[in-house]
């Protein structure tokens, strides 16, 4: 699983019906520390995150698409499955 | 599969439905020198792995398989610690 931060949202009003109710988020993977990584994504929100939360997200379709749609084989492969509160962290891998 | 080191823990207060109770942390890949290898990412705890521990990691559907298969979500589980550092043996 990643660590991300949601840094924004997507709409698409057209989009495979088993997507249905469902928000779209992009995400940007950042380090333990919070510094941002080159790599974005988009994941389907299973937690009512928001922009500027850090998030952990499963990238394996079946876990996606249980989380987010709630039923297996939705073509889907990403999902924020939980919102960070805080990390604690080794000290020497600050 | 893969070699990590425990570097952290992830608390989530809210998190889906299905992970309650579990425990995130945060692993650094190693490869077959311990050397890290990426960047450190999250995975759901099954053996009671703590900070600092040397363990291993499975990627993938299976990954769910340590828990109630039909409902976890994860991608990344770790199902094994490993004694030492000196149990790695690389010849």
């Amino acid at each position: 699983m990643l660590l991300a931060r949601v840094i924004g949202n997507i709409v698409a009003t057209q989009k495979n019906q088993r997507y249905e109710g469902t928000r779209v988020m992009l995400c940007r993977q950042i380090t333990p520390s919070g510094e941002d990584l080159e790599y974005t994504c988009i994941a389907l929100d299973s937690v009512n995150s928001g922009e500027g939360d850090i998030v952990v997200i499963v990238q394996e379709g079946w876990s996606a698409s249980t989380a987010s749609t709630g039923k297996a084989g939705a073509a889907i492969d990403s999902a924020i499955v939980g919102v960070v509160d805080y990390i604690d962290l080794l000290p020497n891998e600050k | 599969m893969q070699i990590a080191r425990v570097i952290g823990t992830v608390v989530a207060t809210v998190k889906n439905e299905s992970l309650h109770g579990r425990k995130f942390l945060i692993v650094q890949t190693l490869n077959a020198d311990l050397k890290a290898k990426g960047e450190p990412i999250v995975a759901l705890d099954a053996v009671g792995a703590g900070v600092g521990e040397l363990v291993f990691w499975c990627r993938g559907k299976e990954a769910s398989f340590p828990f109630k298969r039909d409902e976890t979500p994860t991608d990344c589980t770790i199902v094994g610690i490993i004694d030492s550092d000196a149990h790695v043996f690389n010849p």
